[in-house]
């Protein structure tokens, strides 16, 4: 076959829904957007832990101190997931850590706010991992067998970790005023970041219409987005919470809410590794890395030193 | 001096990280099975030194939640694999075996229990 003839197969495969394995052949521009979309989402979720570690020793009683512990436990399991399928496209895991720890791969700005009240862990889980949520589900379906599988089983975990944010801000909601103050405040402090965990706006994402065309993407950044307003306004008067945006209104000839562009500066700008805490995760995770260097050592010299003896 | 040592020994670490990417420990694939009965199924792979440390780690990765009652795990470079892109020629011989299918034979209605 020759290269017109390959890709040609390829698209027929992706056009009738028949999923990508790791040694089927793809375009290198298919596996290279996957790399990238699949090792930043696993740095997401590695990077995640840190601003829900900041609060487990502080958690307001042990069942929120078990709950959080098992939330940032599956958010290490998600990274690893994903670093897995990731993997089965031909880069090592330490090139993927090692690409995290130079500031090349990026990973979801949202991680680089800080979380300095309790209620922000109810506001990350409720919609932080709402907005996640909402991107993952589509993603079951994506072309490429590994990422869809994983994402099956991220989405069957994370269901817990936005009821979990759902009851803490409930529970501060109904509680004294200052306690309610404090669920508006992170609510008014989160609500565009998560709005911008979704991407830049369709018009101006340079990766949308291929990842579409490669069924990577099922739904645009701005579908998902207005998908997450529509439901979550809803959840904020559940609540008794203002809404955090005063522009946000039911427009009936869209059968939609509309809501006030994002500050989009800020979001690159964050992206460009200028929010609040970018440097802080990063010199988290680089220490963690190296700090880690001898219990790897140790453990491949244990179990070098267990061959050698069982082969004696 | 001391802001020297410490610099030192910071490019030791990095220069060690360098060298451990050619032994990043191997990668296994992992089966669970989910009850007795049932055959065990491919979950996924990681990364571990040994074996005793990657039924471990599966354990702590793929059963957080009761998913497993037993764990094989095996080193992917042992894993032989069919050729995908031989995979028409490959099936084809039961491609035009339909007669290997019960619903193949014409039988009565009034046939019963078969």
């Amino acid at each position: 076959m020759t290269q017109v003839s390959f890709e040609a197969s390829f698209q027929k495969k992706i056009d009738e829904e028949i999923m990508i394995e790791p040694q089927d052949y793809m375009p290198d521009e298919y596996r290279k957007t996957l790399i990238r979309q699949i090792s930043q989402h696993a740095h997401s979720e590695i990077v995640g832990m840190l601003p829900e570690a900041n609060w487990i020793t502080r958690a307001p009683s042990l069942r929120r101190k078990a709950v959080l512990l098992a939330k940032v436990q599956d958010e290490g399991g998600h990274g690893l997931y994903l670093y897995s399928a990731a993997e089965t496209l031909g880069i090592t895991r330490d090139q993927m850590l090692h690409q995290l720890h130079t500031g090349v791969a990026k990973y979801s700005s949202i991680f680089n706010y800080p979380t300095i009240t309790w209620a922000d862990m109810g506001a990350i889980g409720w919609l932080v991992d709402g907005a996640a949520i909402m991107n993952q589900v589509p993603l079951c379906r994506t072309s490429y067998g590994p990422y869809a599988r994983a994402m099956v089983r991220v989405c069957k975990e994370e269901s817990f970790h936005q009821r979990q944010g759902f009851e803490i801000m409930l529970n501060l909601a109904k509680g004294t005023p200052v306690q309610k103050q404090m669920a508006q405040d992170a609510l008014n402090r989160w609500w565009a970041p998560a709005l911008m965990m979704f991407g830049p706006l369709d018009a101006v994402s340079p990766n949308t219409a291929k990842s579409m065309e490669w069924r990577i993407k099922r739904f645009t950044n701005d579908e998902l987005r207005q998908r997450f307003i529509d439901v979550t306004v809803d959840q904020i008067r559940l609540l008794g919470l203002a809404l955090p945006d005063e522009n946000i209104k039911w427009n009936e000839e869209r059968g939609h809410y509309d809501s006030s562009e994002l500050n989009w500066d800020e979001f690159w700008n964050v992206v460009k590794g200028n929010g609040p805490c970018n440097k802080e995760r990063l010199a988290t995770r680089v220490k963690a890395w190296e700090d880690g260097a001898w219990v790897r050592e140790a453990a491949s010299a244990y179990a070098e030193k267990r061959k050698t003896k069982k082969a004696a | 001096m001391h802001t020297q040592k410490k610099e030192k020994q910071k490019k030791q670490l990095k220069i060690i990280d360098m060298s451990n990417e050619h032994k990043e420990w191997p990668l296994w694939e992992v089966f669970i099975r989910s009850k007795a009965g049932l055959d065990h199924k491919h979950a996924g792979s990681l990364h571990a030194a040994d074996a005793q440390m990657a039924i471990e780690n599966a354990r702590d990765v793929y059963t957080r939640r009761m998913e497993g009652i037993s764990i094989w795990v095996v080193e992917s470079k042992h894993i032989h694999a069919s050729n995908p892109e031989e995979a028409d020629a490959f099936f084809d011989p039961a491609q035009d075996k339909i007669y290997r299918h019960p619903t193949f034979y014409n039988l009565p209605d009034e046939l019963k229990h078969m």
